[in-house]
């Protein structure tokens, strides 16, 4: 399993064909007290960088892209009640969705974990 | 301030050194309940004989139980909410600097006239002949509107900057519907703009494509012209606001104009802050199809809790047959309202509101128009681009200014000046109350990291700046001198202490229970 990193902080969790999308501890850090999580539908089908989600905090809302396209499977909708996991466990059980990858070469243009603590540097 | 005889420091239950009051007030302020705990539904302010021989006719419907509305007496209720107004601050209280929302002064002269019983008593449904003179208001003041924007029409009904921005996006889409071109349904809108823009586009069934700003705080040029070359045959618009949400002019607004129009698009102008244009820039010279003009910000009319808004929306030839009813027109016996959207209306698209929008600003904003005159309108807009430059050169070299250069109306930071602190945006803006301030408008906008954003306006005289400045100052040099502790306590000297907000926003509690009620449902 391999995870990899947008520039617009999603992480994606490889296992298979299917990856699970959350937003990573920088970005959780940086929009402060999570207060609001709205997810897709099951069965949504997205292009690589649609909205996929909303996230919102005391600060500010802010859009959760696909990192790749494909089909939503699951969401974690524990968040809905219980939107505070995203600040305690963003690459944990914070996650919002998982997605039925469609094409894995959109992997590829991905940051894997150096290159975006490298990025995050950066900003 | 002359010192003799007066206390110098603040006596607030802050204050750990003095005793706390054995009232819970704190000198002549006084602490007060919620409504709910000092009424009681056993109480009523009005003493009235029971009804006699009365029937009812609500066969069997009437109410079985109490509602448990708080009963008072009239001298409790008028001290219940004068108590709250006095914690209440407010443009007529002090310097108001919330970027973006325009907190300017609302002359009273305005007051006064659109309290004048010809224009305060008159009902939406009179006979148009004997509310000729109300109707020659909003006739005038679209003349106005229509001379300072330098565009042929004005839609006066839009009830607030929103709900006109609705109106504009309305009359595109109309437009483009009575062209045939039903494939155009992608609106550009740059990243900085305020959130209502994206969210009137979707609501008129259009896409939202988002266009990147540069490093100087502007729409990226390359970036546009990259997604009009891309494809162009599906562009409905842009909406773009300017001066921006950065307080900053787009000075590409012509070429975005030219590439639209040439792509097939309309320009939508976001006029929430035409108050830094008035009187030096014309929209319409500019290239722009539709603009709403906030009212109760450019014009003076009370707004943020003190009055409606209005947003009459200006409108290009391309756009004007499409303009919602009713509006008046000068005929040869004086006023009359276009009512419906037939005869020379017949390609409106509809109607936004019950009646002819919100009368009283009306009668406000061309108060202020007139007794300004062009020449004051334009001095207004000169002092509040100074206003906003002054206080940015000021705070220049303690705060960090999200962008180089001049500003227009408003001056924006980002919060590199608190990097490694301990201080964020949020505990500046706190500490901000304790200094007798309402804060800068934060986090907004987006694209700047912690913006804070301050708007003083043409109100303010240098004196009141000089204060607000030597605030700023002073908070920020305390910020940097590693007193963290003092900003995570602000505020200290208001009414309500610092709030939990994150708890508020996850767990609203919207509804008040009786005590013995949340007693009973915890045992």
């Amino acid at each position: 399993m391999s995870v990899k990193y947008t520039e617009d902080h999603e992480w994606i969790k490889v296992d298979g064909d299917t990856g699970t999308v959350g937003i990573s501890p920088y970005a959780a850090n940086a929009l402060g007290d999570v207060v609001f999580v709205e997810l897709p539908e099951i069965g949504l089908e997205l292009s690589k960088g649609d909205e996929a989600a909303v996230v919102e905090s005391v600060k500010a809302a802010s859009e959760v892209y696909a990192p790749v396209g494909g089909q939503v499977t699951e969401v974690n909708a524990a968040l809905e009640d219980a939107p505070e996991t995203v600040n305690a466990s963003a690459d944990g059980g914070g996650w919002f969705l998982k997605i039925k990858i469609a094409d894995a070469s959109e992997l590829g243009d991905l940051m894997d974990a150096d290159a975006y603590a490298e990025f995050c540097k950066g900003l | 301030m002359k010192t003799e005889g007066r206390q110098t420091r603040p006596v607030t239950a802050a204050n750990e050194s003095m005793p706390q009051s054995f009232s819970g007030n704190i000198g002549l302020s006084q602490k007060e309940d919620l409504i709910f705990e000092i009424g009681t539904p056993r109480r009523t302010g009005v003493d009235l004989p029971e009804p006699k021989g009365t029937q009812s006719r609500l066969g069997g419907m009437e109410r079985q139980g109490e509602i448990g509305l708080p009963g008072l007496t009239e001298p409790q209720t008028l001290r219940h909410y004068v108590r709250l107004s006095q914690k209440n601050y407010a443009i007529d209280l002090g310097v108001y600097p919330l970027g973006s929302c325009t907190m300017k002064h609302n002359p009273r002269l305005n007051e006064k006239v659109a309290r004048m019983p010809g224009f305060a008593d008159v009902h939406p449904l009179q006979p148009v002949q004997t509310v000729q003179g109300a109707l020659e208001v909003m006739s005038e003041l679209s003349d106005w509107l229509i001379t300072m924007t330098n565009m042929p029409a004005v839609a006066l009904t839009p009830k607030a900057g929103a709900h006109g921005e609705l109106c504009g996006m309305m009359a595109i889409r109309a437009r483009l519907d009575a062209d045939g071109q039903t494939a155009r349904r992608r609106v550009l809108v740059p990243e900085s703009a305020h959130g209502t823009n994206p969210a009137t586009a979707v609501q008129c069934g259009f896409t939202v494509d988002e266009i990147p700003a540069n490093a100087k705080g502007r729409v990226d040029m390359d970036a546009l012209r990259a997604k009009l070359s891309e494809r162009s045959d599906d562009i409905a618009g842009i909406m773009l606001t300017n001066p921006n949400t950065c307080g900053l002019f787009e000075n590409d607004i012509i070429e975005i104009a030219d590439l639209i129009h040439k792509a097939g698009g309309y320009f939508y102008c976001d006029g929430a802050n035409f108050n830094a244009l008035v009187g030096r820039v014309r929209p319409g010279d500019l290239g722009v199809d539709a603009m709403h003009i906030n009212l109760h910000k450019t014009f003076s009319t009370p707004h943020g809790g003190g009055g409606p808004g209005s947003g009459p929306t200006v409108l290009s030839d391309a756009l004007k047959d499409f303009a919602p009813v009713p509006f008046v027109v000068k005929t040869q016996d004086g006023f009359d309202l276009i009512e419906n959207a037939d005869g020379e209306a017949a390609q409106s698209f509809g109607r936004m509101c019950v009646f002819h929008g919100n009368m009283g600003m009306y009668t406000r904003a061309l108060s202020y128009m007139m007794s300004h005159g062009a020449d004051g309108l334009k001095q207004a807009t000169e002092d509040a681009v100074l206003n906003a430059n002054y206080v940015q050169a000021s705070l220049s070299d303690v705060m960090t200014p999200a962008f180089d250069g001049y500003c227009m109306h408003e001056a924006l930071f980002d919060d590199r000046f608190l990097k490694d602190t301990g201080v964020e945006t949020l505990d500046f803006a706190k500490a901000m109350i304790d200094e007798g301030y309402h804060p800068m408008t934060m986090y907004f906008p987006l694209v700047v990291h912690g913006a804070m954003l301050i708007e003083p306006t043409e109100s303010e005289s240098k004196g009141e700046l000089d204060r607000f400045i030597g605030s700023m100052r002073s908070l920020a040099e305390r910020a940097k001198s590693g007193d963290a502790e003092s900003f995570k306590a602000a505020p200290v000297h208001a009414p309500m202490r610092r709030l939990d907000e994150t708890q508020a926003a996850r767990k609203p509690v919207l509804r008040w229970t009786p005590p013995e009620d949340t007693a009973q449902a915890a045992e």
